[in-house]
C-alpha cells in the first residue's frame, strides 16, 4: 500500500529525546498522582498551564505513527489495523487490572476509616453498595476513579488511530486540519462522552486527540517541514515569552497577594484554563515548551548516551508498563502517607523509592526483551522495531 | 499501625477537649483569611442596629452527626464566637443545613432562605455534594451565579464556603475543578471566600489535628468545627472591619 509520498517518510532511527522526555513525564505524573506530596512542587504543572498530560499524549501520538505508519506502508491496512487494536486491547486489561487495585484499596478505606468529621465525604463509597452498577459501568469506561483518565483516553484515541494515521500517510496536512477541525467542533458544540454517575469524560477525547494527531503528523515527517520554523529566532523569543508570562500566571495561583497584578480583562478572557477540553492556552504553551526543548536539547545530544539518564529513558521506552506502575506506586503511596501520617520527609522518601522502582522495573523490562530478542527465531526483527513496536 | 495512631489520637484529642474547652489553639495566620472583599452590609448593620443576622446555608459537611450535634457544629460556634467577640451586638445565626444537597439544590431554596430570615450575611457551604455527584463544573458554576445573583439582588452579603480537606478521601473525591470554580467565582464578584480547604490543609500540616485518624468518637470533629467557627467569625470581624475597640467607641 504504497500511498505515502517520501516526504512523508519518518526516520527510521529511535529519538531517544522522546523516550527521555516521556520517561520525565511518567515519573512527574507519579509524583502528582500522590495527593499529599511535597516533591510534586517540582512538577512543571507548578510552572506552566500544560502539564505531564500534554507530554505524555503528545510523545505516544509521535510513537504511536513512528510504529504503525512503517507497518501501514509495508504491510497495509488490515496488519497496522489490527496491531493497533491489540494495542488497545492491552491497554484497556492494564486499565481494569489498576482500577481492580483501586476497588481493593477503597473497599478497605471503607472498612477501616470513620470519623464523623468526614461523613458527607464518605459517601463516595456508596458506589461500593452497587458494585454490580459500579463494575459495569467502569467496564464500559464510563465509571473512571480520580486520576485513572488518562488511559481511557490513550485506548479511545488509539480505537479511532487506523482511519487517522491511513489519512495521515495519504495527506498529512489535510489530516491535521481535519483533526483540529474535530477540536473546533468540540469546543462549540460541547462534543466530549459520557461519564458515570454524571458528567462528562475528564479528558475530552475529541479535544485531545489534536494533541495526539499532532504528534503522528510530526513523527509522520512534520518535524521535518516545521524544521525552519523551529531554527527561527523570532518563534524561539515568542515561545520563551510565553513560558514566562505562564510562569508568572502561575505564580499568583500560588501566591494570592500577587493576583491584583493580573488585569480585569485578561483574567476575564483567561480563566478558567480548561483541562478537559485542552485549552488552547494549555496547546500553546506546550507546543513552546517543544520549541525551547528542541532548541536545547538536539537529537544526537551527547548526555543522550550518559548513564545518569538511562533510566528515565529506559521508562519512557515502556512507557504503558511504567505508567500503570506509576498510578499503583501512587496509590500504594498515598496509602503508606495516610497510614502513618506521613510528613515531608516520608513523602520525598516514598516519592524517590517510586521513581526508582519504575527506573528497575524498566531496566528488567530491557533486560528481558534484549534476552528475548537474541533466541535465533526473533533474529529477524529489528531489534528496534522490536523495542518500539511493544511500546506504541 | 493504624490502632496505635487511633489510640494515641483518642488519648491526644481526649485531654486536648477535657482541659482546653474554650481556647482551642487553631489560631489561622492572616493570610488564610484574606480582607480584601469588604461586607459593607455587616459593618453598618452593626453599626446602627447593633444587631448581626447570618444565615448559613450548606450540606452535611456543615453539621455534625451525633447527641446535639447541632450545638457543636460551626455555625452554633460562629454564634458563640461572635457574641465574645462583638459585645453589645445582638448575634443570631440560623443553620439551613441539609445532607445530599447540591449546590443546584441550594440555589433554587436560597430566595425562600433569604426572605424568612431577612440576614445581613449569608455564608453558603458548597462544592462537596456536587463533586460526590460529578456534576459537570460548569453547571456547578451556573448553580454558584445564580445563586449569588439572588443574594446580591436582597443586598445581602455572602462568604463563600469551599470543601473541607479530607486527606482520606482525596484519591477518590476530586474536588479541585469545584475549589477552582469557586475561587474563580469570588473573585469575579469580589466576595470573600471562606478557604476552609486551606485552612483546614494548614491545621493538618501544623499538627493542629490529625485529620487522617479514624474515630468513631466526636471530640475532633466538634473541636474542628469551633475552629472553623472561630475562623469564620475572625473572617467576618475583618472583612466587615468590626475592629472591637473602633466598636465601642461609636457606640
Amino acid at each position: 500500500m504504497a500511498m505515502a509520498p517520501p516526504s512523508a517518510a519518518p526516520t527510521s532511527e529511535r529519538d531517544l529525546r522522546l523516550d527521555l522526555i516521556r520517561g520525565v513525564a511518567l515519573w512527574l505524573i507519579f509524583l502528582d498522582h500522590i495527593p499529599e506530596n511535597i516533591v510534586s512542587w517540582i512538577t512543571i504543572r507548578n510552572y506552566g498551564f500544560s502539564d505531564a498530560t500534554e507530554i505524555f499524549i503528545f510523545i505516544s501520538g509521535y510513537t504511536a505513527a513512528f510504529v504503525y505508519g512503517r507497518t501501514m506502508r509495508e504491510r497495509g491496512f488490515m496488519l497496522s489495523s489490527a496491531r493497533i487494536l491489540r494495542r488497545a486491547w492491552q491497554i484497556y486489561v492494564a486499565h481494569i487490572f489498576l482500577f481492580t487495585i483501586f476497588l481493593a484499596e477503597i473497599a478497605y478505606v471503607a472498612a477501616t476509616f470513620d470519623n464523623p468529621l468526614y461523613a458527607e465525604e464518605m459517601k463516595i463509597l456508596d458506589f461500593l453498595k452497587q458494585p454490580d452498577i459500579t463494575i459495569l459501568q467502569a467496564l464500559l469506561l464510563k465509571f473512571k476513579p480520580v486520576n485513572m483518565d488518562v488511559l481511557p483516553l490513550y485506548i479511545v484515541l488509539l480505537l479511532l488511530f487506523p482511519p487517522m494515521l491511513f489519512a495521515l500517510l495519504w495527506r498529512p496536512n489535510l489530516a491535521l486540519a481535519g483533526s483540529a477541525v474535530v477540536y473546533a467542533l468540540a469546543w462549540k458544540l460541547d462534543w466530549n462522552l459520557p461519564a458515570y454517575p454524571n458528567g462528562v469524560w475528564f479528558f475530552n477525547p475529541f479535544a485531545w486527540q489534536l494533541l495526539f494527531v499532532f504528534g503522528a503528523w510530526c513523527a509522520l515527517g512534520g518535524a521535518h517541514r516545521l524544521a525552519a520554523v523551529l531554527r527561527s529566532r523570532i518563534v524561539f523569543a515568542v515561545a520563551l515569552a510565553y513560558l514566562l508570562f505562564a510562569f508568572a500566571i502561575t505564580l499568583t495561583w500560588h501566591f494570592e497577594s500577587l493576583d491584583r497584578f493580573v488585569p480585569g480583562w485578561l483574567a476575564h478572557w483567561m480563566y478558567p484554563i480548561d483541562k478537559t477540553n485542552l485549552d488552547v492556552l494549555r496547546f500553546a504553551h506546550f507546543l513552546a515548551l517543544a520549541v525551547v526543548t528542541v532548541r536545547f536539547i538536539p537529537r544526537h545530544w551527547p548526555p543522550l548516551k550518559w548513564a545518569i539518564l538511562q533510566p528515565a529513558i529506559r521508562c519512557g521506552q515502556h512507557s504503558l508498563e511504567i505508567f500503570c506502575l506509576g498510578v499503583f506506586l501512587a496509590f500504594a503511596g498515598q496509602f503508606i502517607i495516610a497510614e502513618a501520617s506521613g510528613g515531608p520527609l516520608l513523602q520525598t522518601a516514598i516519592s524517590a523509592l517510586g521513581i526508582i522502582i519504575m527506573s528497575a522495573t524498566a531496566s528488567l523490562i530491557s533486560w528481558y526483551k534484549t534476552v528475548e530478542g537474541r533466541s535465533p527465531r526473533s533474529r529477524v526483527k529489528s531489534p528496534d522495531a522490536d523495542l518500539a513496536g511493544g511500546e506504541a | 499501625m493504624t490502632s496505635i495512631i487511633a489510640v494515641l489520637a483518642t488519648i491526644l484529642f481526649a485531654s486536648g477537649a477535657a482541659t482546653a474547652e474554650p481556647a482551642a489553639d487553631c489560631d489561622v495566620p492572616q493570610s488564610l483569611i484574606p480582607t480584601e472583599a469588604d461586607l459593607t452590609r455587616v459593618g453598618s448593620e452593626i453599626r446602627d442596629r447593633h444587631r448581626l443576622d447570618i444565615s448559613v446555608v450548606g450540606s452535611g459537611s456543615s453539621a455534625l452527626s451525633g447527641p446535639d450535634g447541632a450545638r457543636f457544629a460551626y455555625p452554633a460556634q460562629l454564634e458563640r464566637a461572635l457574641r465574645e467577640r462583638l459585645p453589645g451586638t445582638e448575634v443570631k445565626v440560623m443553620a439551613h443545613v441539609q445532607s445530599r444537597r447540591s449546590t443546584a439544590d441550594m440555589a433554587s431554596v436560597l430566595p425562600k432562605i433569604l426572605a424568612d430570615d431577612r440576614p445581613a450575611l449569608v455564608i453558603w457551604q458548597a462544592g462537596t455534594v456536587d463533586a460526590l455527584r460529578g456534576v459537570e463544573p460548569d453547571d456547578f458554576r451556573a448553580s454558584l451565579d445564580q445563586g449569588l445573583d439572588a443574594i446580591a439582588a436582597g443586598n445581602v452579603d455572602v462568604i463563600l464556603m469551599n470543601m473541607q480537606y479530607s486527606p482520606r478521601t482525596e484519591s477518590m473525591l476530586g474536588i479541585s475543578a469545584y475549589a477552582d470554580v469557586m475561587r474563580w467565582v469570588t473573585e469575579q464578584r469580589n466576595i470573600p471566600l471562606f478557604d476552609r480547604f486551606a485552612i483546614m490543609h494548614y491545621w493538618s500540616d501544623a499538627g493542629t489535628f490529625d485529620l487522617y485518624a479514624a474515630t468513631r468518637g466526636y471530640a475532633m470533629a466538634r473541636r474542628v468545627h469551633e475552629c472553623i467557627g472561630r475562623a469564620l467569625a475572625s473572617q467576618i470581624i475583618n472583612a466587615g472591619h468590626l475592629d472591637a475597640a473602633k466598636m465601642q467607641t461609636t457606640r
